[in-house]
């Protein structure tokens, strides 16, 4: 298994053979509050880098999540669009968004380690 | 312009607050237990809101000035108590909303408190129409916090003994400190509370003696989804100048006395309406499911025409569910009426409800 991968959007990807896991980081969800809806892209459906694949809102506001690299969906996270509190909870872990089955490795090259996502993560929060 | 801040903003700062701008003031969004904790520790226990932004407008006049209001508000102000409050708006000659407020008669005259966006617009407007001939004071001087939860009473009294006795929308003066203090039993949260005008001086230290008995300092975030639980509305997004009170379904608030003269401005207006009815109403909504239909929010009848829009919208967290509220045309506005939302291009269902989505049993000696 590799090691996880960051966006710029705040998201995470973990890859594992061809089949990668994404969700928000703790510094996202810190960002946004309370999350108290979460929806997901379809299962089967194709998403492409960088582009919009579900949608996470606090008693705020919503915002986007996108898809770090390209690939079919295989599964989604059901737990967390009936409870979208476990996301606060347990962002980088449990509360896993969905799994694609990723088209091009070479995307995952384009992302930062945990060591300059941190610090891209302080900078722009500042 | 420079961003104001309130006397208690090194409280917020020492509570961890998070700040944004509202209305000219850095105000707390929230503190660090977040929008969900601090809504659900107002119902249970006792919270804090720090409400300096708003305007504390002090009027003073005896008879000619009751009379001179009556031609303002539509309210019977002749036969309110003394140290009463009534829920109130300020219209123009169409009955367009221009602020909504709170209004109590002092032994001065009145205090009016006024949404902290409209404050200066209102005390323009008001000074016209009294032509100056009443002393007003837009009070910058004093601080508001309001406190707001079933515990509220008790923890409040312990430290200004006699204010557990207020009947709800009445108020009186107190002392804190030697300091004159004029607290009303009212708020904005639909929970049991009180109200407290303090010196600038002298709010830190009341409100930390608060804290210390028990009660937290609750953000402006929670303040929005308590408000919208109650079913109450908010100043620029529920009401504005091109709503009237009949289409904001607030007549209740409109003097049936006053109306059978129909001698305040707007009154024609209100009265055509409530004789005729009217086009728009504003009406709860509650989306099936968990999507969260927000401000501006499109709102389709079963025949898929657009029928009206969304003006309040979040997650109520004591409902456990999304919560809105909005104008509908009046023939969809009947209660379990099924309508569709569009949100991110899906329609989603959702049906009319009555307000508030959330209501306690609290209250004594309503008048």
């Amino acid at each position: 298994m590799s090691e996880v991968k960051y966006s710029k959007e705040h998201e995470w990807i973990k890859l594992d053979g061809d089949v990668a896991t994404i969700g928000i980081t703790k510094h996202a969800t810190e960002m946004l509050g309370d999350i108290v809806f979460a929806e997901l892209p379809e299962k089967g459906s194709s998403v492409e880098k960088d582009g919009t694949a579900g949608v996470v809102e606090s008693t705020k506001a919503a915002s986007d999540v996108y898809t770090p690299v390209s690939g079919e969906v295989v599964d989604t996270n059901q737990a967390i669009v009936d409870d979208p509190s476990k996301i606060n909870q347990d962002p980088e872990d449990s509360a896993w968004f969905f799994k694609l089955k990723i088209k091009d490795p070479s995307e995952m090259d384009t992302l930062m380690n945990k060591d300059d996502y941190d610090k891209f993560a302080k900078e722009t929060s500042a | 312009m420079e961003t104001k801040k309130t006397s208690l903003y090194q409280l917020h700062q020492d509570c961890n607050a998070k700040f944004v701008e509202f209305a000219g003031y850095q105000m707390p969004i929230q503190y660090s237990e977040g929008i969900v904790e601090e809504h659900k520790f107002t119902r249970n226990h006792s919270g804090i809101f720090d409400v300096s932004h708003m305007g504390q407008l002090f009027i003073y006049g005896g008879e000619d000035l009751i009379k001179d209001l009556e031609k303002i508000f539509p309210l019977d102000l002749k036969n309110l108590k003394l140290n009463h409050s009534k829920y109130s708006f300020l219209m123009d000659k169409d009955a367009g909303i221009h602020d909504d407020l709170i209004i109590t008669k002092t032994n001065e005259g009145f205090l009016i408190i006024l949404n902290a966006a409209c404050k200066d617009n209102d005390f323009k407007i008001l000074k016209e129409l009294l032509e100056e001939k009443y002393k007003m004071v837009l009070d910058e001087n004093r601080s508001l916090i309001a406190i707001q939860g079933p515990k509220s009473s008790e923890i409040l009294n312990d430290i200004i003994n006699g204010v557990k006795d207020l009947n709800f929308m009445s108020g009186n003066w107190f002392t804190f400190e030697n300091q004159k203090v004029y607290i009303t039993r009212s708020g904005y949260t639909g929970e049991d509370g009180f109200e407290i005008s303090i010196a600038n001086d002298f709010v830190d230290k009341l409100t930390r003696e608060l804290i210390n008995k028990g009660s937290k300092l609750i953000g402006l975030g929670a303040r929005d989804t308590l408000r919208l639980e109650a079913g109450l509305c908010l100043y620029g997004h529920d009401l504005d100048k091109d709503k009237t009170p009949v289409e904001a379904n607030l007549k209740w608030a409109i003097s049936k006395e006053r109306i059978s003269k129909g001698d305040f401005i707007g009154s024609d207006i209100i009265i055509k309406q409530l004789n005729d009815g009217v086009s728009k109403i504003r009406v709860g909504i509650k989306p099936e499911g968990r999507i969260i239909a927000r401000e501006k929010t499109k709102i389709f009848n079963q025949s898929d025409v657009h029928i009206g829009e969304i003006t309040s919208g979040t997650f109520g967290p004591s409902v456990n569910g999304p919560v809105a509220m909005g104008y509908v045309e009046n023939e969809f506005s009947k209660k379990n009426t099924k309508v569709f939302l569009e949100v991110r291009g899906k329609k989603h269902p959702a049906s009319i409800c009555s307000l508030p989505f959330y209501k306690k049993s609290y209250v004594k000696g309503v008048n």
